[in-house]
């Protein structure tokens, strides 16, 4: 059955290039059944090749499989082969099984759209490059998965591209993803020749052998790499991309932009973790970013009117979570976070859609109000996926996976320590924003109109989210109760263990936040008014920290500016005279083409006397 | 057989190859331009004769008739086209034919 693997990523590539190939020519309903199902069989043969793994583990828990060979230069080879362990069987499972909802939402949601095949196109495009970057067993794979996931990023954030504003949201995700890509390629370029290998797994154990720890090379590598993961993971100071992308369609909003692809950042640095330990700077650096962008991210949901853009914050403060745990050490529970994450962040984007779909797709929560009556499925479906993002305790898997991070921070040392101050305050804030949306939406007045039904798909896709973002935490249970570690156990072989936290108080503690959030959020909203005034405070925070206008003045306008200085100097003089020459001379000898025979005639004999003439008189 | 003096045939041929081409050039009837045409291959074929006649070879006389096979063939395409464009543009003027100019 594992022999299967090179299917799961080639199916949906290849619903892809039908789609694509076929365009304009399928009905919209084999456009669906393609796309969705493409996704749906790659789940399938992805579940059954996890069912096999788990029960029965191969030699070292490592199943590869070499595809080809790419190049053989001078003891310098590399192939592209597909590597799964634990690390990306987990990522696997996750962007195939959620993947495969979020396309079943997708063919309903997107239904009467121009366009819908190309929509299913670049979304399996988009997931046939997902997984390929976490299937790689080199580095060369990954980064061809990584460009790939940029791309169908691009594609589909600018997919309604009537609208300048979404082509110019699409251009500005892949600009400002495209800085940290380039510094990942440089990264990588340094680990293959100063390692003498792209294999992941070889460079890794070469980089423990080779380099001490804290070594400047080593130290610069996971440098470049860290910034390659912020680019793609929207964390500081690559953020601005993500509220711009939620442009595209939401189904691609909760895919791309939630789930799978900011999340790779995440998925990069766990899988050169190795690299990290001996860079100890890198990996306090990966701390200190996940928890300021969280804070960040935190404050400038609190003040954003658009429930789409509210999401994007909270997806970046989530994953700073993921980063705070890589930077402190607490791998498997990023992990896990990120799985816990990818079920409830779906679920909120794909609820949020459901209630746009309903609504002539009004996004502000201001002009909504009062309809948990009127949607029950999409208000059930919010509310439990803003408890597990807000971390109610007990019931949702954010619970879990926020406390296992929380925990792994608090036992980290003193740096450990005030990220661990910083993620708690992060979790009261998170619970107040989700809140303040949720009572904002569905409570108080009505002002706006419902229309339409939701169909079977939209129903099982929402329900099926629901559980999982409720039960999805049950894998792993803090020591202090339960203390079930499925995941880690899976992982161990991967990651290197994490503390255990056997102290009740960083647990209460997180419960005790996020509860205080929630509570907030109720006395504060419970009876939403209007819009908040446009204070100078609420408006820093709604542009995010002003991050786009300080990059704005800081690099596009010298660019620019410089651009239109540098367009009259002197080298640009002679070609321009050159062209000038050619078109004068072209002006004159077109005024002899006068399209008279008698003309050509005369031309003719004169030509031919004087050739004589030369002839005959040398 | 007292033959033509090489001097006077080819100054007749350059003649008339010359009155030919002022006739192309000067002409805008079409069948005058075809005309004068002719005049500049019989001209040529003068020439041809001429030159046979001088060195006594065959090879004048067979250039002649080819000459004149050339002649036949372009008269029948020429006038066929004319009459083509005598359809289009309802005149034999040569230069009201001037749409291929650049």
């Amino acid at each position: 059955m594992r022999e299967l693997l090179w299917l799961v990523p080639t199916l949906p590539l290849l619903g892809s290039a039908i789609l694509m190939l076929g365009a304009g020519r399928l009905s919209t309903r084999v456009e669906a059944m393609i796309g969705a199902l493409s996704v749906g069989l790659a789940a399938i043969i992805a579940f059954t090749i996890a069912a096999g793994f788990l029960l029965y583990a191969p030699a070292g828990t490592v199943y590869e499989q070499t595809l080809w060979r790419w190049l053989d230069v001078g003891g310098f080879s590399a192939e592209i082969g597909l590597r799964l362990d634990a690390l990306s069987l987990v990522m696997m499972l996750v962007i195939t099984g959620v993947g495969f909802f979020i396309h079943l939402f997708a063919t309903e949601f997107m239904e009467g759209e121009e366009g819908y095949g190309r929509f299913f196109a670049h979304l399996n495009l988009f997931v046939a490059a997902m997984l390929l970057l976490v299937l790689a067993d080199d580095f060369l794979a990954l980064y061809a998965g990584w460009e790939g996931v940029g791309l169908g990023s691009y594609l589909l954030i600018g997919f309604w591209w009537r609208d300048p504003a979404n082509g110019l949201a699409a251009r500005k995700a892949f600009i400002v993803t495209r800085i940290g890509d380039t510094a990942l390629l440089i990264g990588l370029l340094l680990i293959a020749s100063r390692l003498g290998t792209l294999d992941i797994a070889g460079a890794m154990k070469n980089a423990s052998q080779t380099w001490q720890v804290g070594s400047p090379v080593a130290t610069v590598a996971a440098f470049l790499l860290l910034g390659g993961a912020v680019g793609k993971s929207a964390q500081l100071p690559l953020q601005t991309w993500l509220p711009d992308a939620m442009a595209g369609p939401t189904p691609v909003s909760a895919l791309i932009h939630a789930a799978t692809m900011v999340t790779a950042g995440v998925y990069l640095i766990a899988r050169t973790h190795a690299l990290f330990l001996i860079a100890p700077s890198a990996q306090l650096a990966v701390g200190v970013v996940g928890g300021a962008t969280l804070l960040l991210a935190g404050f400038s949901a609190l003040a954003q009117n658009d429930i789409k853009r509210i999401l994007a914050y909270s997806t970046m403060s989530q994953i700073g979570y993921m980063f705070l745990a890589l930077g402190v050490g607490a791998w498997s529970a990023a992990l896990f976070h990120l799985m816990t994450h990818a079920f409830f962040k779906a679920l909120l984007f794909l609820s949020a859609g459901a209630i746009t779909m309903r609504i002539h797709h009004e996004q502000n929560i201001f002009k909504m109000g009062g309809l948990a009556r009127r949607l029950p499925a999409a208000f059930w479906s919010f509310l439990i996926g803003s408890a597990a993002l807000a971390a109610l305790p007990l019931v949702t898997a954010g619970f879990y996976s926020k406390e296992a991070i929380l925990s792994g921070a608090w036992a980290d040392g003193t740096s450990g320590r005030v990220l661990w101050v910083a993620g708690i305050f992060g979790a009261f804030i998170t619970g107040l924003y989700i809140f303040r949306a949720v009572f904002i939406v569905f409570f108080g007045e009505e002002h706006t109109h419902v229309s339409g039904t939701y169909g079977w798909r939209v129903i099982v896709t929402l329900t099926v989210l629901s559980v999982l973002s409720v039960v999805g935490g049950l894998i792993e249970l803090p020591p202090v109760f339960g203390h079930v570690t499925l995941l880690s156990n899976l992982l161990a072989p991967v990651l290197p263990a994490t503390r255990e936290v056997t102290n009740l108080t960083p647990l209460l503690l997180a419960s005790l936040v996020a509860l205080l959030g929630i509570a907030l959020a109720a006395v504060l909203y419970w009876r939403p008014t209007r819009a908040p005034a446009e204070t100078p405070l609420w408006r820093f925070w709604h542009a995010a920290g002003g991050f786009d206008w300080l990059y704005d003045r800081l690099l596009v306008r010298p660019v620019l500016w410089a651009a239109r200085v540098g367009r009259n100097d002197v080298v640009d003089r002679v070609y321009d005279s050159i062209v000038w020459a050619t078109r004068v001379a072209h002006q004159e000898v077109r005024r002899t083409q006068n399209g008279r025979v008698r003309w050509y005639t005369a031309g003719l004999a004169i030509g031919s006397i004087c050739l004589i003439a030369i002839a005959v008189l040398r | 057989m007292a033959t033509a003096p090489l001097d006077q045939g080819l100054l007749l041929a350059a003649i008339l190859f010359a009155l030919g081409l002022a006739g192309v050039l000067v002409r805008r009837n079409l069948l005058f331009m075809l005309m004068s045409l002719e005049v500049m291959l019989n001209a040529a074929g003068i020439a041809f004769i001429v030159a046979g006649a001088r060195w006594a070879s065959p090879d004048g006389q067979i250039m002649f008739i080819l000459v004149l096979t050339f002649a036949a063939t372009e008269v029948s395409v020429g006038l066929a086209l004319i009459l083509l464009m005598h359809r289009r543009i309802t005149t034999l003027d040569a230069d009201a034919g001037d749409r291929l100019r650049g």
